[in-house]
């Protein structure tokens, strides 16, 4: 080995002493790191949920219901048909609502207009809501999603 | 000796502050037709120090969880003596410290002040502006209430609209995957003890740098002589924060801060939502964007067009070659007239309901 690719014992201890506080500051800053992430809350999937009651529900009205941790939408159409969505608007996640006067839905936060399939047709929505499948039992609404 | 003088004589003895008195004394500040800038600076630091204050005052009665905030922030306006007063302050100085450093940030952008040797003053101050949004943004939602439920909503949504990392980063703002009770006790702590910190850190290195490099001067050499820094400039700037604390009191007064209903995260979200003044020309033009661009969700295109906009906004001092030489520059000039009548032409189009 040549003398200037010897380590001196100057540069082995800046090494040392450098490599040491590199880890000290990510053994500091890893569980820091993973403090701040909230941690998975194990929480039982919902697919079906009792969503409202036909009766509470006349023709060309809405209703917000919860469908799990997030809110779903219940549509009876002016023809009397009852649909069900995802609550959240595609475009920044707001919650939507019925509008009678439009008779179709709406997003509040940008103007963004959905048609009685879910489906986005003006303002800035990108994408369609997500459609649930709709069970009548009775006077009882049942939405499941994943249909 | 009085008692004054004593104090300052053992003090003085101690310290050696004699030379901070000359200091002092010799400092001045230069005075041209356009010296009236300089308080806009000031002005916004009092603002900040009014929050300080308010803002200690509303923790002792206000609780941070889903449960328990609105009515706290009730209580405080219905029930605590000056509640109403003290928290329509803390609304209205928020707002008026945003309002002074806009101006103060335009004023210093038409200036050219900004050039070398001043990049790192317009820097922090870029960034200071920034976390004065951030305190805006993480306070609105701290009453929970339902416009500040959906506009954490929004916002936060924008987060994951990042590239890469969108998702963590929306998933550490709200504390889960949704603004529940855990965004509200993060958007606490953010908003009482990290900004502060930051805020505080920044200030101090701000007015370092301008205090060591001294005001900016317009180019034509000052026909006046400088105005001496103390009595005369401290005393102006003094008499601009009792206007400032006028007006804020006129306002939180005549016009107090209204709580509205409280959030539920089961109710769509209200007619006419919109969010604070200062945040209207984005959240208009985001409403005016198709839903596709290019192929891609129109409001990604338009986040990503605000972030290269505020970031080429940013590094005015490095674009901008005419000014740092001493000439004067078209294009920079276009540019600061670009920005604040799209600024202003959308926020009182706002107003006036032509986006409706």
């Amino acid at each position: 080995m040549s003398s200037h690719q010897r380590i001196s014992r100057k540069s082995f201890l800046n090494w040392f002493l450098g490599t040491s506080l590199g880890a000290t500051i990510l053994a500091t800053l890893y569980p820091i790191f993973r403090y701040v992430l909230p941690p998975e809350v194990a929480e039982a999937p919902t697919n079906r949920v009792l969503a409202g009651k036909l009766s509470e529900l006349p023709p060309n009205t809405g209703k917000v219901f919860r469908f799990g941790a997030k809110p779903g939408i219940l549509v009876r159409t002016p023809s009397g048909e009852v649909r069900a969505f995802s609550g959240i608007c595609t475009h920044l996640n707001c919650t939507v609502q019925y509008r009678p006067d439009f008779q179709h839905i709406w997003c509040a936060c940008h103007n963004g207009h959905y048609d009685l399939q879910g489906k986005n047709i003006q303002g800035p929505p990108p994408r369609p809501l997500e459609a649930y499948r709709v069970d009548i039992v009775g006077d009882e609404i049942y939405v499941t999603r994943g249909a | 000796m009085r008692l004054g003088e004593r104090i300052w004589h053992a003090l003085d003895s101690r310290l050696n502050l004699q030379p901070l008195v000359q200091f002092a004394k010799e400092k001045s500040v230069p005075r041209h037709r356009h010296d009236w800038m300089y308080y806009f600076g000031g002005l916004t630091l009092f603002f900040f120090g009014v929050q300080v204050i308010t803002g200690i005052l509303l923790l002792l009665y206000y609780r941070p969880t889903a449960e328990a905030a609105f009515e706290s922030v009730q209580f405080i306006m219905s029930r605590v003596p000056f509640g109403w007063l003290i928290r329509s302050i803390h609304s209205w100085s928020a707002n008026l410290m945003i309002a002074a450093a806009f101006v103060h940030m335009f004023t210093v952008f038409f200036s050219g002040a900004y050039v070398k040797p001043r990049e790192l003053t317009w820097w922090t101050g870029a960034a200071l502006l920034l976390l004065a949004l951030g305190f805006g943004f993480s306070g609105y939602l701290l009453p929970w209430n339902e416009l500040a439920f959906f506009a954490t909503r929004v916002g936060t949504d924008m987060v994951s609209k990042v590239p890469l990392v969108g998702d963590w980063l929306l998933k550490v703002l709200r504390g889960g995957e949704d603004v529940t009770g855990a965004t509200l006790t993060r958007f606490f702590g953010i908003h009482v003890a990290i900004l502060p910190m930051l805020t505080s850190l920044l200030i101090l290195l701000h007015l370092a740098l301008i205090q060591r490099q001294g005001m900016h001067e317009p180019q034509e050499k000052p026909p006046l002589p400088p105005r001496p820094f103390f009595p005369n400039f401290v005393l102006r700037e003094l008499m601009v924060w009792l206007v400032g604390l006028a007006a804020l009191a006129a306002l939180a007064a005549f016009f107090p801060w209204e709580l509205g209903k409280k959030a539920d995260p089961f109710a769509p979200a209200p007619a006419g939502i919109k969010p604070e003044w200062y945040f209207l020309f984005m959240f208009e033009t985001l409403k005016l964007l198709p839903a596709k661009i290019f192929g891609l969700d129109g409001e990604v295109v338009g986040l990503a067009a605000f972030t290269a906009g505020g970031l080429f906004w940013f590094l005015a001092p490095l674009w901008d070659r005419k000014r740092a030489r001493g000439e004067k520059s078209l294009f920079a000039l276009l540019v600061g007239w670009g920005v604040l009548l799209y600024i202003l032409s959308f926020t009182a189009l706002s107003y006036l309901g032509v986006f409706q």
